[in-house]
């Protein structure tokens, strides 16, 4: 775990070493020194890592057998789930997995906020996060149009003419879009391309986003700086890996309960209905995820001002670390902001459960509040609160006890013998 | 990583060989459906039988019909094409079949058009024995559908197949 | 380990969240019925599926496709599971058009285990001519296609009454209280004893609606009892994996002071 130049131990290792660094690549992936109090919250970047290769792997497969046309799309999916061998599991796994990595990545995000990962030296790792969860969410709207059933059809309509919006080029840009007067089979198509695309594009960006993060390091509970790797900090491999799989396997089972024993409760019951242009199902409802955003566009009453709303909520948590103005990590030793981040907790979880409801009476007003919160969270209370907010006392080190208590001499003591072993 | 690592050697690598060994073992489960998707499904195994009307077929004519995605040649063979099928001895085949064994009743013989070379249809009519050549590699085939000279390792091959009635072959 | 606790209550409370909505605004309490293929290890009941079978040709399959199914799969396995013969026999009942032949020429022939069940009608403006203007749906996936499934089917067929007073209902058109908007296309298609039950089960409405939604999970969910199968396995393997993992982590941070 030291920083010092890696030369592979054997000679055949070497000379591939010496003109393709891998292995000093895998050495320090493996070495690579974590903080050692990171909690269970961090097991989700490994989580997340597992989601995107599930959903590659299914989804690859799954083109083996799906046929992009609209006559044939839902066919297609049917016959995959009565005659492909296993079909019925794969495809459970991918469309449920969609829902595992929004719940993930909404976990890992959340993180983010409490323990204030965003905040410098780590802005690119966060903005690169950002856009990740941005083509996520786009991907994920793309694939669930695949099917081909009303909610597809329907939802992809809604979607779509939320470009309309656009002053003077909206119809042009719609039409563009769907390559023809309405959501059509061009539409299906190139919908299925971009989304068999966007996840080869999320992992380039997953490598930039870990490789940003390895180079100033993970944050930590604490949110202090790391002073001396050799103490405060353990390999990589084994420690982090095992943790991570242990996370990892309790995730699993709650996915695996899905897959196996409620595989349509996260789906809608209409995009079973094969898509008809003639008929909208009378309740058009996103899929879960996307709730937050869909309150905020319906809460707005003017349509142009409507998406800029719904784009600003997203715009708004990529320039969060300049928003931000405390010094201070994390929530930790931050009482006020702690309370203010349960409030968006809350808020984020309001405004999804409004994106479910009708855009009527009580519900919108209640709507209404809660995206005016959110953006004034982001945009007025955070800027004045880290610069009123009187903090918590940092610890030294992020060995030293944390609330209350004195460090104890005898522990630090031990623990630097057992280091200097490593 | 660490001494520790080796202070208690036994009990350690007892619970970490069997994690991995479970894990091991939990993988290769996870990648049998993600291997198995690829082989024929339900519909394609359920795949009817294709029955074949051969009333309009005169002696020395063949057709050939699509089973499975494959070829089928059925041909009404003349006497002298039984007769020279029949005079075979088998000591001259690469693969040694009877005619009697590849046509049951001597006057039809169906097969799979495939060269069991590299999978070419073959021409009818056509190569030393006047019967089947195939263009891609030099392979020539007798009246039998037996592979007499070229590179092909085997006898085309004969599928499952019924006469339903006098005019009718059930293939499959 | 508290803290994953936490997590866990947090990602299910967050997921239930995004759920509520499907159920949050159906009104009126659907009749709930203790199905067979419900819960870990849930099966369907083969003489059910056979019957359900039967009241949906005797019943359904004037108005109502099956267009996803194959005769083949009344004989499959965690079906109806009917006999290869049994099967044969109830498809060559039905004919396909088939061709063209060496002619050119379309003709019909029985079906065969392989093809698709026979539709009752050629497409959707005919099925609509004949029924009214209304589209009586494909029913190969109707219990997932409507919220509540199984419970909201069965309601439906026995959910037929009398208009309440003062609501008027033109020709063609039934009163059902569990439809959306309560108006109905449909008359209502159950009564007793209209099928006769080979296996001497009376054919009460209530018995019938219950074969038919079983049949109609079935068609809908055709590898339901393997996916329970696996399911279960599956689960048991990780818990495993999970407490092995769990000890390997506690061995491996063994020598660091930092809890995990």
């Amino acid at each position: 775990m030291s920083n010092h130049e890696y030369t592979p131990k054997s000679k055949i290792g070497k000379w591939f070493n010496d003109r393709l660094p891998l292995l000093t690549l895998a050495n320090h992936l493996t070495d690579y020194p974590t903080p050692k109090n990171l909690n269970y919250w961090w097991t989700f970047g490994g989580i997340l890592t597992f989601c995107l290769i599930t959903q590659i792997v299914t989804g690859v497969i799954l083109g083996m057998h799906y046929i992009a046309h609209a006559d044939l799309a839902f066919e297609s999916v049917e016959h995959i789930m009565r005659d492909v061998n296993y079909g019925w599991l794969i495809r459970y796994v991918h469309a449920n997995g969609a829902s595992m990595f929004f719940l993930a990545v909404y976990i890992h995000i959340f993180r983010a906020l409490y323990y204030g990962s965003y905040k410098s030296p780590r802005e690119v790792i966060w903005i690169i996060g950002m856009l990740i969860y941005f083509l996520m969410m786009a991907t994920a709207f793309m694939g669930y149009v695949l099917p081909w059933g009303q909610m597809s059809f329907w939802g992809a309509t809604v979607i779509t003419n939320l470009f309309s919006a656009i002053p003077l080029v909206g119809e042009s840009i719609t039409n563009w879009l769907w390559g023809g007067y309405s959501v059509d089979n061009p539409t299906l198509t190139r919908f299925f391309s971009l989304h068999y695309l966007f996840p080869f594009l999320i992992l380039g960006l997953v490598v930039l986003h870990i490789w940003a993060l390895h180079v100033p390091g993970n944050n930590n509970p604490i949110g202090i700086d790391i002073e001396k790797p050799s103490k405060d900090t353990v390999p990589f491999h084994p420690y982090i890996v095992i943790k991570d799989l242990f996370a990892l396997l309790i995730f699993l089972l709650v996915f695996a309960f899905f897959v196996f024993f409620s595989p349509n409760i996260l789906g809608h019951a209409d995009n079973y209905i094969e898509a008809n242009p003639l008929v909208t199902p009378a309740h058009i409802v996103p899929e879960w995820y996307l709730l937050p955003f869909y309150a905020i566009l319906r809460s707005v009453p003017d349509k142009l001002l409507g998406v800029i709303a719904m784009f600003a909520a997203i715009f708004v948590l990529v320039i969060l670390p300049w928003l931000d103005t405390s010094k201070v990590r994390s929530a930790i030793f931050r009482p006020i902001y702690k309370q203010f981040y349960w409030f968006l907790v809350a808020d984020v979880l309001i405004l999804g459960y409004m994106g479910a409801m009708p855009a009527e009476g009580t519900y919108l007003l209640i709507a209404r509040v809660a995206t005016i919160y959110y953006f004034a969270h982001f945009l007025i209370i955070l800027p004045f609160l880290g610069l009123k907010e009187k903090t918590i006392e940092l610890p030294l080190n992020i060995t030293e006890p944390v609330l209350g208590g004195s460090a104890n001499p005898e522990m630090t003591k031990n623990n630097s013998n057992i280091r200097s072993n490593l | 990583m660490s001494d520790s690592d080796k202070k208690k050697p036994n009990r350690r690598d007892f619970i970490l060989t069997a994690t991995a060994a479970a894990g091991a073992v939990g993988v290769g489960a996870a990648v049998w459906p993600l291997v198995d998707q690829m082989n024929p499904d339900a519909s394609v195994k359920a795949l009817a039988s294709t029955e074949v009307d051969i009333s309009s077929i005169e002696p020395g004519q063949s057709i050939t019909v699509l089973w499975r995605g494959k070829p089928v040649f059925i041909k009404r063979r003349t006497e002298d094409e039984i007769k020279s099928a029949r005079a075979v001895d088998l000591k001259d085949l690469k693969h040694p079949e009877k005619d009697e064994d590849r046509a049951k009743n001597p006057e039809w013989l169906v097969m799979l058009g495939v060269c069991t070379h590299l999978g070419c249809v073959p021409l009818t009519d056509k190569g030393d024995y006047n019967a089947w050549f195939c263009p891609c590699h030099g392979s020539h085939y007798d009246t039998s559908g037996r592979i007499r000279k070229g590179p092909a390792p085997t006898n085309m091959e004969v599928p499952k197949y019924e006469f339903v009635n006098n005019n009718t072959i059930k293939i499959g | 380990m508290k803290n994953f606790f936490k997590i866990i209550f947090f990602s299910i409370l967050l997921v239930n969240l995004g759920n509520q909505k499907l159920y949050a605004e159906t009104s009126i309490e659907l009749l709930k019925v203790d199905w067979s293929f419900k819960s870990f290890f849930g099966k369907f009941d083969r003489a059910s599926l056979q019957r359900g079978y039967q009241v949906y040709t005797e019943v359904c399959a004037s108005c109502h496709s099956l267009k996803h199914l194959s005769y083949r799969n009344l004989a499959e396995k965690g079906g109806p599971e009917f006999s290869e013969e049994e099967a044969k026999a109830i498809a060559s009942n039905f004919e396909v058009i088939d061709g063209p032949n060496s002619d050119g020429e379309m003709y019909e022939r029985p079906a065969k285990l392989s093809d698709k069940f026979v539709m009752p009608y050629a497409n959707e403006e005919e099925a609509k001519s004949a029924n009214g203007g209304a589209y009586p749906p494909d029913m190969s996936v109707l219990v997932k296609a409507r919220k509540g499934g199984a419970d909201y089917i069965y309601s439906l067929l026995l959910g037929y009454e009398d208009p309440p007073s003062g609501m008027k209902l033109d020709d063609g058109v039934y009163y059902n209280k569990y439809m959306y908007g309560n108006k109905i296309k449909m008359a209502s298609p159950l009564s007793d004893d209209i099928v006769e039950y080979a296996d001497g089960t009376k054919a009460t409405t209530d018995q019938m609606a219950k074969d038919v939604v079983t049949f109609l999970m079935w068609t809908a969910e055709p590898h339901l009892e393997a996916r329970h199968k696996t399911g279960f396995r599956v689960i048991i393997y990780l818990l495993i994996l999970t407490v092995l993992v769990y000890f390997s982590m506690k061995r491996i941070w063994s020598s660091i002071e930092s809890k995990v």
